[in-house]
């Protein structure tokens, strides 16, 4: 088993947190990790990627070799065509269609979108109203998890005991809203693809 | 033993705590920061009574941490690469004093400058000081060289260097612990002048010190971080330094690797395995995720032996972090790259966070100078020098910490009157100080702009220094108390802070204002604690 994935955002928008239950799953099944994150300044509302590599042997580099990334997770639609680069050529896109306008010289939305459409294979969903659905737009993120959650060769209990972990200093409240918010996600790929 | 997911900043901490540690002094810099602020929350150190407090910089923790090897424990000092510049007067001459409980400087350089004004080899300074370097591949090894580096600083009795870069300082893996080793009783030096560096002494120790590096070149044969490792074709050898094993191993998942490799992991490197890797192939390739050091030894000036590949001949790029796809291109490996960036996307660059107290200061600065004319503001190294960028375009230096202020005396000195520095409070504490007593001794026409957001902001709202203490420095320095002018920098005050800001620039002295608001992301965080507390009394 040997999954690379790439995680886009922008600073702030909570990929780490994706990474770190994606992270905490790989851990369970006995998975060898590697993850590489972006701190400091470029933090600072700009764009973040993070390099998340699963393998049941050793892994080399921490950075994921161009054009050998299995999926793209972003939480954010331009940012998901950022790391095109890095993506195989039968590689997956997920993202959310949801733009953070934080320049102002940010495209034309559908001209993203069409971008996207024309990759081989994305799911691209409304995380923000999906995140509301649920309770809290904040869940967004967990949207995502949840859409990716199929495709990351993990369990899905192990991803779900990664978000009780991850949240379990958040209280019940919180552990259920982020699970909801991961199943809505996991019900839409399952429902269109 | 336990498996932990860790940073390999974190696994260098959790690899300190271990190993018995007693203290870790640091000022904050991406990419070491993780390192203290692991050990600050572990409640592990807690226990065990480990000194884990922030510097005000990098020479202050450098020399806390050598006091502590005086008295016989073991310490930790982490700072980023230009950090080092800051320490190294301590640093140079810690090698001549020697260690005594054992001392290890983190050294966290950023090839392709992510968060930094340059991308400096700090394996240079060590190689300079005849320090003995660690260089670990990946975070278990990071764990590892702690315990390692404290015996060997404990043994020969010197501090030894970990360096380690960005991409490995932040990047997660699992970890095997070890057994966790009791700290060092207090113990004096058995020569009470071991750290006395008169020259009478210095020049004895520092003989020593230069016999020790046949005697460290061993034990880096003898460590396992340095390894040669036979191959099937000759024609090249590889030498990978540090991560550049990770991306050469990268390239050869699927195969084994054919060519010969000399891994180094350790310095000095030890003569007989470089000659060994030199001998038995016909041309030599160096890979180093930094500046080419290794390269530039092995080949000398004239290179005058076999052919030596690397950064210097434009095999692998001259500058920037090397990837795996650099090194396939490097040994001409095939792979096929992603497609292209769509042409109409556009750059994402950090920028102030939204409700920035600096965005407010420098709205009211931007007026405030109209009448003088752009170009005169000095600044310094924070969250404010993205105030360079559109739309604020508000400052016209960054160089090192501490050097608006004194840039700004050279330049109202050359005539540019009125100059202005903006400065933050914890950069102002770090190296900022001095500079305001030259230009109070000087009577600078100069106006700095002390931005007291009180913390650490760039690094993530670390403890700063300065926090409560700004205008009694400024005071004691010897700035006029009329001329130390406190303003808070919210848009409802903007047409009074411009005032505040004319008044300053026109007096020919120097003067202080000092915008003094909370960083916007430690409020918050403050903001999110107070309301939990708040909802665990209501329960």
């Amino acid at each position: 088993m040997k999954k690379n994935i790439i995680l886009a955002g922008v600073g702030g928008q909570g990929i780490l947190s994706i990474a770190a239950c994606i992270g905490l799953a790989a851990i369970e099944e006995g998975l060898f990790l590697k993850q590489a994150e972006v701190h400091g300044m470029s933090q600072r509302g700009g764009a973040v990627q993070s390099h998340l590599r699963l393998s049941s042997t050793e892994i080399a580099s921490d950075l994921i070799p161009e054009g050998k990334a299995d999926i793209i997770i972003s939480i954010e639609p331009m940012e998901s065509l950022r790391y095109l680069p890095m993506l195989s050529p039968d590689g997956l896109i997920i993202t959310s269609i949801n733009p953070f306008v934080n320049i102002n010289n940010y495209p034309d939305l559908e001209l993203i979108l069409q971008e996207i459409w024309k990759q081989p294979k994305y799911f691209t969903l409304d995380a923000d109203a999906m995140a509301k659905e649920c309770g809290s737009v904040k869940a967004a993120n967990m949207i995502i998890l949840g859409a990716a959650s199929p495709y990351l060769g993990l369990k899905p209990q192990s991803i779900e005991n990664a978000i009780r972990t991850l949240f379990k200093n958040k209280g019940e409240e919180m552990i259920e809203l982020n699970l909801k918010a991961k199943n809505a996600g996991l019900k839409y790929v399952t429902e269109n693809s | 033993m336990q498996k932990l997911l860790l940073l390999g900043d974190e696994a260098i901490a959790q690899g300190a705590i271990d190993s018995g540690l007693s203290g870790v002094y640091a000022y904050p810099g991406t990419p070491s920061t993780e390192i203290m602020e692991y050990i600050q929350v572990s409640k592990e150190s807690k226990s065990l009574n480990i000194r884990a407090m922030w510097s005000a910089n990098e020479k202050t923790a450098m020399e806390s941490a050598l006091g502590m090897s005086y008295a016989g424990k073991r310490a930790l000092v982490c700072m980023k690469h230009v950090g080092l510049n800051v320490a190294a007067d301590a640093f140079v001459n810690s090698a001549i004093t020697g260690a005594n409980g054992g001392l290890v400087v983190v050294a966290a350089d950023d090839p392709s400058m992510h968060s930094s004004q340059n991308e400096q080899d700090s394996r240079f300074y060590a190689k300079f000081s005849f320090i003995p370097i660690l260089e670990p591949t990946n975070q278990q090894e990071a764990y590892d060289m702690i315990r390692y580096g404290f015996d060997l600083s404990e043994k020969m009795r010197i501090p030894v260097m970990l360096r380690i870069t960005t991409r490995l300082a932040h990047s997660r893996s699992g970890v095997i612990r070890k057994e966790v080793r009791h700290q060092n009783e207090l113990k004096l030096p058995g020569n009470l002048r071991q750290f006395v560096l008169l020259p009478a002494i210095a020049r004895k120790q520092y003989r020593e010190l230069l016999a020790k590096q046949s005697e460290l070149q061993k034990l880096s044969g003898e460590s396992g971080f340095n390894y040669y490792q036979p191959g099937t074709d000759t024609k090249l050898g590889i030498v990978a330094c540090g991560l550049a094993f990770n991306y050469l191993m990268e390239n050869f998942t699927e195969s084994p690797l054919p060519y010969p490799l000399l891994k180094i992991g350790q310095y000095p490197v030890p003569d007989d395995l470089v000659k060994k890797i030199y001998d038995d192939c016909d041309e030599i390739l160096v890979m180093e995720d930094g500046y080419p050091i290794f390269e530039e030894q092995l080949k000398g000036i004239l290179n005058l032996g076999k052919p030596i590949h690397g950064r210097l001949d434009g095999t692998l790029p001259r500058d920037g972090e090397l990837t795996p796809n650099i090194v396939a291109q490097a040994l001409g490996i095939e792979f096929q790259v992603g497609k292209e960036i769509p042409g109409f996307l556009k750059n994402r660059p950090p920028r102030l966070c939204d409700g920035c107290s600096h965005n407010d200061a420098f709205l009211a600065l931007n007026e405030a100078i109209l009448s003088y004319g752009k170009g005169r503001v000095f600044s310094d190294i924070g969250c404010y020098t993205l105030s360079a960028l559109e739309p604020l375009e508000s400052i016209n230096s960054c160089v090192d910490m501490g050097a608006s202020i004194t840039m700004a005396i050279g330049a109202a000195d050359a005539g540019l009157v009125p100059a202005v520095a903006a400065i933050g409070d914890s950069t102002f504490t770090h190296s900022g100080i001095t500079g305001l007593l030259d230009a109070v001794n000087n009577n600078s026409p100069i106006t700095i702009l002390i931005l007291d957001n009180s913390t650490t902001g760039m690094t993530g709202g670390q403890t700063s220094s300065a926090y409560g203490k700004v205008e009694d420095i400024c005071r004691g320095v010897g700035v006029k108390e009329e001329h130390i002018r406190i303003i808070k920098p919210l848009r409802k005050n903007h047409e009074e802070n411009i005032l505040i800001m004319q008044e300053e620039l026109a007096y020919q002295g120097v003067s202080v204002i000092i915008p003094r608001r909370e960083c916007i992301q430690t409020l918050n965080r403050r903001m999110r604690q107070q309301a939990k507390i708040k909802s665990l009394e209501i329960i």
